[in-house]
């Protein structure tokens, strides 16, 4: 039998600390799109509150904890970060894995938020975005969802693809806020 | 000179630096041009267009004459305000628009042609013959005429943009601005306070004047560090808000690094912000206006509020002896701070009849400076009054024409200013740009008190809005002086008097535009050029059209101003694009299989985002020809693997789900069987292909759709509209999981071979006809196998979740060489395809239908699509569409090109003969020679003519024989074997 060997997405390109904020890739578990079905967002909410502790997000919000999260991800779609999904969630949503198609890293440290106005449009302040705030934008040229999680750290999720752009345009930023001083 | 004991400039800091090369010392807290004034520098830049000696006029941003050049090499940045260029150890700075220097500038001899080189000269007298203006007058002229000049290098510095928030934005740091954000930040408001100085207080540095019973500069320090304690407010110093936008957005360019040497690892020089607010308040305070009259653009002459800034805030006086010329009360202040500061003042000329008297200097009250002499610095002024004219020797004059609010960013969203007639000024309309409110000088208040009152009431209206409460607080105390002014804008005579100092635009050439009919203030401007480049007549605007006015027997409301546009000051490309340059303009998507095809050498193509392997050479190849058929033998004749992760992959689940393919698809998905995969052609709403590719049932209620790499995006944009927009009731849902699945081709006759070398358990052959799928396991990873084929070989494409992506290729291209095969690339693939006549978007480029690729019986009789109505429209159906062939050269070394064009062969090669066009040719090395497919008039009704395939551009002629579109294994034996 072959062995496959896995690699995840920022291999290689992290960790990094520039300053005093860090850029760490995490390993953040099982990663399903739950997209409720037509009518169905009630009843998705109370299975999922059941199964793994936390109710639908609403939009531009994450509910949940460091073990199981639920992160609002678009219209009508949310992604359940950290366990494998309740198989009773299927009767009531699409379930898709997404394991491997983000990439996950961890923005934190004094002036994270400073790093981020570098390259998201949106208002990403502590007072105008909390814990459990998440958001749907631009980083720099690419799509992210964005979330503050535990300790004012953010969850950053980007193409698996662009990893490297990610690690680069971060970084670039990271440099500039440090270079300030 | 520098005047003992006075400004604001840190005297136990000194700070060398160099101008044109010649080495000076200054003090920290000094600009260039305070710097240089006080090293006796008087001549700092040459006119635009006559090369006349020019020194510093004002002493802020929209400084016109003192532009000069900062730094070398690809760090060079040209028109660099000395106003505002701070000095640092080791500032480099050159004069501009000079040769061979700026002491002696051979070009002054346009000076001398003066009399020809009027508004409107180059635009009558080269004119003929026609061709010269672009090939020989207009690169001459631009050489003559011009400002700095960039290095011609990729920029040497680091630029960054970024984005900011607040509840209030208060644009500039004066008296009004401070009060604001005061009043604001101790309400509690999020604040930014935006100044373009590097020191924030206005004129409050400037002026002599007392607030709060303390000197105002003390004043202002005070408030800045209150405002510094509250964690609401920001202050952002070095910044000038540029722009007003929609929806409160402001745009403002920070100089970050221009006033320092230093340049930390990754620090930029300068920061485009935006700036979101919910509100802002405008204080940003007036420019002095000149007033014209002949050689009032002598060096030593400046407006008097320069001269005071120069006195009062860097310790400088301009001359040994300054007259002073105005039409307003501030002629006197300026002539009493310079008094105070030990400075001789010869006269004080006021054009006002009835102006105040003083005792402290000789005033001449209804008169006015005719005339300047001092060619590389003021000598003398000749002043006229009724009793006829008489000179005063002054190396330095001071003049007021009153002051112009600087109202720009109020007009940014197409508003036009109001005229004031009692203060003789144009102040912002109200509510000109939704949620700003201007305040204090800019707004038309023009004594410390009213700035300190209006900037405090702007931040009370602001925050009743915003619902806080504010408490009401006692204004401090300040000058409250009338504001007594008597227009004055040319003063009448012979000679050339400026209006625009950095285009070189005189009263003369105002009244000669009026003359010959360029009488809106529109026309006068592109006449002119009054107003154009870099200071955009900041200094002049007012006064021009004042003149036009006059001119032209209207009133200067009547004249009204030219359009305000963004920026208000000079903002670097290098800012505007920071971040994009190079291969930050896009992201770069890798596949799984990157780090490997570069280990291997393979030349990396951009396919959308994506860098996919051209080819993968090996040792001895010289050419990518060599590598290309070396792979598409790996297909024909083993087992080739190709990474295909880049195809557009989406999940689409639903009880809906099979109507919805049918809907989107031109033929039928509904009937597919679980476990099994369909080619589906995809038309747009007006009948044409979008896209083609593969589905795959993996479950009654659950297909895989694949799209092509370059149309991913647009057709999940275009499922996301048909669902949210045409369908919204049906119960469907779709995510992408093109980065979920790594995929791989494994095509060829070896295919089967290799997979049951290492998936967990061997395929059963009579379990996987062509177009099957299903689960499979490899090293005990779930994955999917598809057996599709775009080789037209026995082939399979494996899917593992991406994080075995990397693993699974080196397995497989390991493998493939061991059977005789290998990895193949992008070229390969093509060969491999064209050969089969597969399309790909070279064929389906927007402009063919379902009918012109051959594919005209997928659009389904039995159902209804998107598009399929206005694919039947009888134009879209004719037989002599140019439809899709293959074409082969009738001569096996023949020549095929893509986008050559298709002629009858005894038709000369011209457009009206057109037959039709070449989209992919390759060598095929199955047929030993190349062959291509296009679309041809008639297309399948041709085969076995002979056509004339012609490239102008690259001068070839190919006759060729037109065939069916696939070359190679037409009857499909191999691809279902």
């Amino acid at each position: 039998m072959v062995e496959l060997v896995a690699r995840t997405p920022c291999a290689g390109l992290l960790p990094l600390r520039v300053g005093a904020v860090l850029l760490d890739e995490v390993a953040p578990g099982a990663l399903t799109s739950v997209s409720p079905y037509k009518g169905q967002a009630e009843a998705l909410s109370k299975v999922l509150q059941a199964a793994h502790g936390m109710g639908f997000p609403a939009p531009s919000r994450a509910t949940g904890d460091r073990q199981a999260r639920a992160i609002w991800f678009g219209h009508g779609q949310a992604m359940l970060v950290g366990p494998a999904p309740d198989p009773a969630l299927a009767d009531h949503a699409a379930l898709t894995d997404q394991s491997d198609a983000w990439a996950a890293v961890r923005l934190h440290g004094p002036g994270a938020e400073d790093v981020l106005a570098r390259l998201v449009p949106v208002d990403l302040r502590a007072g105008s975005f909390p814990e459990g705030h998440s958001m749907r934008s631009l980083l720099f040229h690419m799509t992210a969802s964005i979330t503050r999680i535990e300790d004012g750290a953010f969850l950053i999720l980007a193409f698996r693809s662009m990893a490297a752009t990610l690690v680069h345009d971060l970084q670039t930023a990271m440099e500039a806020v440090a270079a300030r001083g | 000179m520098r005047l003992a004991g006075r400004g604001l400039i840190d005297r136990s800091k000194p700070v060398a630096f160099e101008f044109d090369g010649a080495r000076h010392s200054g003090f920290e807290g000094d600009t260039l041009a305070s710097a240089l004034l006080a090293n006796g520098v008087r001549v700092m830049g040459r006119s635009f267009k006559y090369h006349r000696p020019r020194g510093v006029l004002s002493a802020g941003s929209e400084e016109p004459n003192a532009l000069v050049t900062v730094g070398a090499g690809d760090a060079r940045e040209p028109n660099v305000r000395a106003t505002m260029q701070e000095i640092h150890e080791g500032l480099q700075a050159w004069s501009q628009n000079r040769w061979p220097s700026l002491g002696f500038d051979l070009m002054a001899v346009n000076d001398l042609a003066a009399p020809f080189l009027g508004a409107g000269f180059y635009y009558k007298t080269f004119m003929w013959p026609r061709s010269f203006w672009e090939k020989l007058y207009e690169p001459v002229i631009r050489r003559a005429a011009g400002l700095g000049a960039l290095s011609g290098q990729a920029g040497g510095e680091r630029y960054e943009r970024a984005h900011a928030f607040c509840d209030l934005l208060v644009i500039g740091a004066g008296p009004a601005g401070l009060m604001a954000a005061l009043v604001a930040g101790r309400a509690g408001a999020d604040v930014i306070l935006a100044d373009e100085q590097a020191r924030m207080g206005g004129r409050l540095l400037a002026e002599t004047y007392e607030v709060d019973g303390q000197a105002g500069h003390l004043w202002a320090d005070v408030v800045l560090a209150e405002l510094d304690a509250l964690p609401n407010v920001r202050r952002m110093g070095r910044t000038t808000v540029f722009g007003a936008y929609d929806g409160g957005t402001y745009g403002a360019l920070e100089r970050v690094l221009h006033h320092s040497g230093r340049r930390p690892r990754g620090a930029p020089v300068e920061t485009y912000w935006t700036i979101v607010a919910k509100r802002a308040v405008l204080a940003a305070g007036a420019i002095e206006r000149p007033v014209a009259f002949r050689n009032n653009d002598r060096p030593g002459i400046m407006t008097a509020g320069a001269v005071r800034a120069y006195v009062n805030r860097w310790g400088v006086s301009p001359g040994q002896s300054v007259a002073v010329f105005g039409n307003s009360d501030d002629a006197h202040r300026t002539a009493r701070d310079l008094l105070a500061a030990g400075v001789h003042v010869p006269a004080v000329i006021d054009s006002r009849e009835d102006a105040p008297e003083s005792r402290d200097f000789e005033l001449r009250r209804g008169a006015v400076v005719c005339d300047a002499s001092g060619r590389r610095g003021l000598e003398a002024v000749t002043i006229r009054t009724a009793q006829g004219e008489e000179r005063i020797a002054a190396d330095a004059l001071a003049v007021t024409g009153g002051w112009n609010p600087t109202v720009h960013l109020t007009c940014h969203m197409n508003a036009r200013p109001v005229w004031r007639d009692d203060i003789a000024c144009f102040v912002p309309q109200e509510g000109a740009v939704p949620g700003l409110r201007a305040a204090g000088a800019c707004n038309g208040a023009f004594s410390t008190a009213t700035c300190l009152r209006e900037g405090a009431a702007a931040a009370r209206a602001v925050l009743e809005e915003l619902g806080r409460t504010v408490r009401d607080e006692p204004l401090p105390e300040a000058e409250d002086d009338p504001y007594r002014i008597a227009p004055l804008w040319a003063v009448s005579g012979k000679g050339r008097a400026w209006l625009d100092f950095q285009n070189d635009v005189t009263v003369k050439d105002v009244k000669q535009a009026a003359q010959e009919n360029f009488r809106s203030v529109e026309h006068m401007k592109r006449y002119t050029t009054q107003g154009m480049a870099t200071d955009q007549g900041k200094n002049s605007n007012v006064a021009a059209l004042a003149v036009l006015a006059d001119a032209t027997g209207r009133g200067i409301p009547q004249t009204g101003t030219t359009t305000f546009r963004p920026p208000y000051s000079p903002v670097a490309i290098a800012a505007l694009g920071a971040g994009a340059e190079g291969k930050g303009f896009r992201p770069e998507r890798f596949a799984t299989s990157h780090a490997a095809s570069i280990e291997r050498g393979a030349p990396m193509i951009e396919a959308g985002l994506w860098y996919r392997p051209s080819y993968f050479p090996r040792d001895g190849e010289s050419d990518w020809r060599q590598s290309c058929d070396r792979e598409v033998g790996y297909v024909r004749e083993a087992v080739g693997v190709a990474d295909v992760s880049t195809l557009g992959k989406i999940d689409i689940q639903g009880k809906d789900a099979a109507a919805f393919l049918d809907f989107v698809y031109s033929n039928m998905f509904s009937t597919l069987k679980v476990g099994r995969v369909r080619y589906g052609l995809m038309l747009r709403e007006d009948g044409f292909v979008m896209d083609d590719g593969t589905t795959a049932r993996l479950g009654e209620k659950h297909y895989l759709m694949t799209t092509t790499t370059a149309a991913a995006g647009e057709v999940m944009k275009h499922l996301e509209f048909v669902h949210q927009g045409l369908q919204p009731d049906w119960d469907v849902r779709f995510v992408s999981v093109t980065e979920q699945w790594a995929q791989f081709a494994v095509a060829g006759p070896k295919a089967r071979e290799l997979l049951d070398g290492i998936l967990d358990a061997p395929l059963d052959a009579a379990d996987w006809p062509f177009m099957s799928c299903g689960a499979v396991s490899v090293g005990g990873i779930a994955g999917r196998l598809f057996r599709i084929s775009f080789s037209g070989e026995q082939g399979f494409e494996i899917a593992v979740p991406a994080r075995y992506g990397a693993a699974l290729f080196d397995i497989l291209t390991d493998r493939a060489e061991a059977l005789g095969g290998g990895p193949y690339g992008m070229e390969a693939l093509n060969v491999l395809r064209i050969e089969k006549g597969f399309i790909t978007h070279a064929e389906i480029h927007g402009r063919t239908t379902a009918f012109d690729i051959g594919m005209g019986r997928m659009v389904s009789a039995k159902k209804d699509c998107i598009g399929k109505t206005m694919s039947e429209r009888p134009g879209l159906l004719e037989a002599d569409r140019e439809r899709l062939v293959g074409l082969k050269p009738i001569n096996a070394d023949g020549r095929m090109l893509a986008g050559a064009h298709l002629f009858r062969e005894e038709d000369p090669p011209v457009r009206e003969n057109g037959q039709g066009y070449v989209t992919s040719v390759c060598h095929s090395p199955m047929l030993g020679q190349m062959i291509g497919l296009g679309f041809l008039k008639g297309g399948s009704d041709r085969h076995g003519e002979i056509v004339k395939m012609w490239d102008g551009l690259r001068g070839v002629t190919t006759l060729c024989e037109v065939t069916g579109p696939v070359f190679f294994d037409p009857d499909g034996g191999r691809m279902r074997g």
